[in-house]
């Protein structure tokens, strides 16, 4: 009935050993054995979603005119840019995706302070290096520029090398009234920055000191050198930051942004620097906070309601099925465990739609284990030996069994489709676990079910099969 | 053996009894979609002991603010819900500064959702097609399935109508439900329905995948014997499946999984349900009803076969 039986009991039992210690452990490490050096590390800590624990989600849609083509690489750019200047304000374990062509979603698990994060994303992070001649902007000041964000490459002609002449017509506006409307002309663009670091600023507050590329250092020489006691300001999304005359020719590229810095503001300014400009502007279109106390209220009553549900199943099936119905249980067991060990492996987050799911793949598993016991015992009772009906149980429960399954994957992969375009990951979180949870369960009933029935049959011959057996 | 499928009219009967007045309910009240359909906001806060603010004074706040659709709900957890169109995070700061000053005491956010119009109406757009996709993915499947069977084309609509069946029984739990508890049609909703859909086709294929080894192994019966056969075959384990596990696992879920679960777990619990009692009740009598051709006699003598 089965050849190479005890092959199989080897590998169950290397399987379940493996994924017992990787449910059992936050992170798994191999060490070569003779040098002690790690061979192998994986962090495998259980990640919760923002409904189990708390946190922010939003989602940000490129902000363009209706109809406008989002590149496909801009909006890959804006992920990263997000991804770093919110991993850089030391908020763990972000999740920043794709949602579609023009969405991203982005997730903070207990976040507190979401304003802090929606602001920094939001920012376009524009830094412009601006000739206003003699006037001097008061910081704040919102400055027009003729320097301009594409959706496509950068590649204003105002911001070339070549524009750099000093322009006896610069406009110095009259009155604070027509400043909005005078339009300045942009030196150079964040984009020649080269590093960005916090530094000290000469009256010791925190100031940004930055160095240049070789390219921005060229210009920025050049218009030092010709506009001596003319001010330079130094605008982020238009509004200045810091207005300081030109004592003289900067030649090395390198300087230093002073303003009203405390050191947190001169950090955040510093982090959106160093990534750079989002290339797209984004805007909130979606956001959804969990208060902490829910989320852990969730947790704790959907674990517990999963533990009575499967107790009472496990129950079920050792008093209805018997024999089978205890290594079906055993099989149950087996099955949790792979599935949580393949959760936290692959650093699937764990959401309580998940749980769901998973509870409902437990009723899958043990589904295709009841069609195969009920052939079994219509075998039995149609008068075949032991040996028999368990071959035409697993035989002929097979074709209802493949074909059920298929049918939960197919709507789970269209479950999956759904959820990924619009961020929706609790939805992505249940069609996950479901589908995963299938097929670990057409493993757990073919494979392990039947090795363990046929080796406990192999040892231990009940003569009683009306009581064995519940026929 | 039992003859489950003579009473075929009487199971139509209940099926219709159940599904009319919950649709009845949702035409009446409309569908009570939530703000991950519409756009919108909602708003959950928590209020210190003995500061808490009234219902028209949150109201007049948000009107205070620019918000005039505001609608307060008290939860059975004592927190405040509060329904509006869709804010934005300064609106919200504004609010929730007011609340605190007005009411003199701290106020926690438990939850604060907030949905654009567009993406609420995009939503809308793509669910209708996953929907969609999903039942004509599991169709296709069926028909290519049972292709050796014959009339195999009647196995995949019989798996729809009973399917439909099923559908229409999650929205009239959904209408009594937004009578009786205020639940809504969202996301989650969405998913249970979706479940449902994919664990319908799946109880169907079981019934079916026995008809489909009968009819090779007892040709001479009649086709409503076989069917019947058939059903009795699997009784057990559609019982043992759905009604012993599946169930327990979700009731467990409904009773002890906490608020934000109930009604998807009740939901799933419904809809499964359905499942199985259409594939039995619904599915497998139509396929007889089909074979005999019994619309004919609809209208020339009362249908109390």
């Amino acid at each position: 009935m089965i050849r190479n039986l005890y092959t199989r009991l080897v590998l169950i039992v290397i399987i379940a050993a493996l994924a017992i210690w990787v449910d059992t452990s936050d992170e798994i490490r191999i060490f070569n054995p003779f040098n002690d050096a790690v061979l192998f590390a994986r962090d495998v800590a259980v990640r919760l979603g923002l409904d189990l624990q708390g946190g922010l989600q939003v989602l940000l849609e490129a902000d363009v005119p209706e109809g406008t083509e989002v590149d496909a690489d801009n909006m890959e750019t804006a992920r990263t840019i997000v991804e770093n200047r919110t991993n850089a304000l030391g908020v763990s374990e972000n999740l920043i995706q794709l949602a579609g062509d023009t969405r991203i979603v982005g997730e903070f698990p207990g976040a507190e302070d979401s304003d802090a994060i929606l602001d920094i994303i939001q920012q376009t992070g524009l830094l412009e290096f601006v000739d206003t001649g003699d006037y001097r902007p008061e910081e704040g000041t919102i400055l027009q520029t003729d320097y301009i964000v594409g959706s496509t490459e950068q590649t204003a002609p105002a911001a070339t090398p070549t524009a750099v002449a000093p322009d006896s017509s610069t406009p110095t506006p009259a009155a604070d009234g027509t400043q909005a409307q005078t339009v300045y002309h942009t030196i150079m663009s964040g984009r020649d920055l080269r590093s960005v670091n916090v530094g000290a600023g000469p009256r010791g507050g925190a100031a940004i000191d930055f160095t240049l590329s070789s390219e921005g250092a060229d210009i920025f020489a050049k218009h030092t050198a010709a506009n001596v006691n003319k001010i330079l300001a130094i605008t982020l999304d238009k509004r200045v930051i810091s207005a300081p005359s030109i004592d003289g020719e900067i030649p090395s590229g390198q300087g230093q942004i002073t303003g009203e810095f405390t050191p947190e503001s001169a950090n955040a300014l510093a982090v959106q620097l160093r990534y750079g400009s989002l290339p797209i502007p984004l805007k909130v279109v979606e956001t959804r906070i969990i208060g902490p106390t829910l989320g852990e209220d969730s947790l704790q009553k959907s674990l517990l309601a999963g533990m009575i549900g499967m107790i009472i199943v496990i129950l079920f099936m050792g008093i209805y099925y018997r024999l089978p119905g205890l290594v079906a249980d055993l099989s149950i067991l087996f099955y949790a465990a792979i599935a949580f060990a393949i959760f936290k492996y692959f650093h699937f987050t764990l959401t309580l739609p998940g749980i769901a799911g998973f509870l409902l793949s437990t009723g899958a598993a043990l589904d295709a284990n009841i069609l195969i016991f009920e052939r079994l015992k219509e075998e039995l009772r149609s008068g075949r030996n032991l040996t028999q009906a368990i071959d035409q149980g697993w035989t002929r429960a097979w074709s209802s069994i493949r074909d059920s399954n298929l049918s939960a994957i197919i709507t789970s992969g269209i479950l999956y489709i759904f959820g990924s375009a619009f961020g929706a990951t609790i939805v992505k979180g249940f069609s996950l676990t479901l589908a995963l949870g299938v097929i670990i369960s057409l493993f757990t009933a073919i494979y392990v079910t039947r090795t363990l029935l046929v080796f406990v049959l192999r040892n231990f011959k009940p003569q009683n099969l009306q009581f064995w057996f519940g026929i | 053996m039992i003859d489950i499928l003579s009473k075929r009219y009487l199971y139509f009967a209940i099926s219709l009894l159940v599904i009319i007045p919950g649709l009845i309910i949702l035409g009446v009240r409309g569908l009570p979609l939530s703000i991950d359909f519409t756009g919108g906001s909602l708003l959950e806060v928590k209020f210190a002991a003995g500061a808490s603010l009234q219902n028209a004074e949150l109201i007049q706040l948000y009107e205070d603010a620019g918000i005039d659709d505001a609608q307060v709900q008290t939860t059975e957890s004592g927190t405040l819900m509060i329904r509006s169109s869709f804010l934005t995070n300064e609106t919200r700061d504004t609010i929730l500064n007011e609340m605190k000053s007005q009411s003199g005491g701290e106020v926690s956010v438990i939850r604060f959702d907030s949905v654009g119009p567009s993406i609420g109406a995009a939503v809308s757009s793509r669910a209708a097609l996953a929907v969609a996709a999903a039942a004509l993915a599991v169709v296709v499947y069926i028909t290519f399935a049972f292709r050796k069977v014959p009339n195999a084309f009647r196995y995949g609509v019989c798996a729809i109508i009973a399917m439909i069946h099923d559908v229409a029984v999650v929205f009239s739990i959904a209408g009594f439900g937004a009578m009786l508890f205020d639940w809504q049609i969202d996301a989650l909703f969405l998913t249970a329905l979706l479940t449902v859909i994919g664990f319908s086709v799946q109880d169907k294929v079981v019934v079916f995948d026995r008809i489909r080894e009968n009819s090779n192994v007892l040709r001479r019966l009649e086709y409503e014997t076989l069917v019947n056969h058939s059903i009795v075959q699997t009784l057990q384990r559609s019982i043992n499946t759905q009604l012993m596990t599946v169930e327990f696992l979700l009731l467990a879920l409904a009773l002890f999984g906490g608020i934000t679960l109930q009604e998807f777990a009740v939901i799933l619990l419904v809809g499964l349900f359905s499942g199985t009692y259409s594939s039995i009740f619904i599915a497998a009598p139509i396929l007889v009803l089909w074979e005999k051709r019994e619309w004919k006699n609809w209208f020339n003598r009362p249908a109390t076969a």
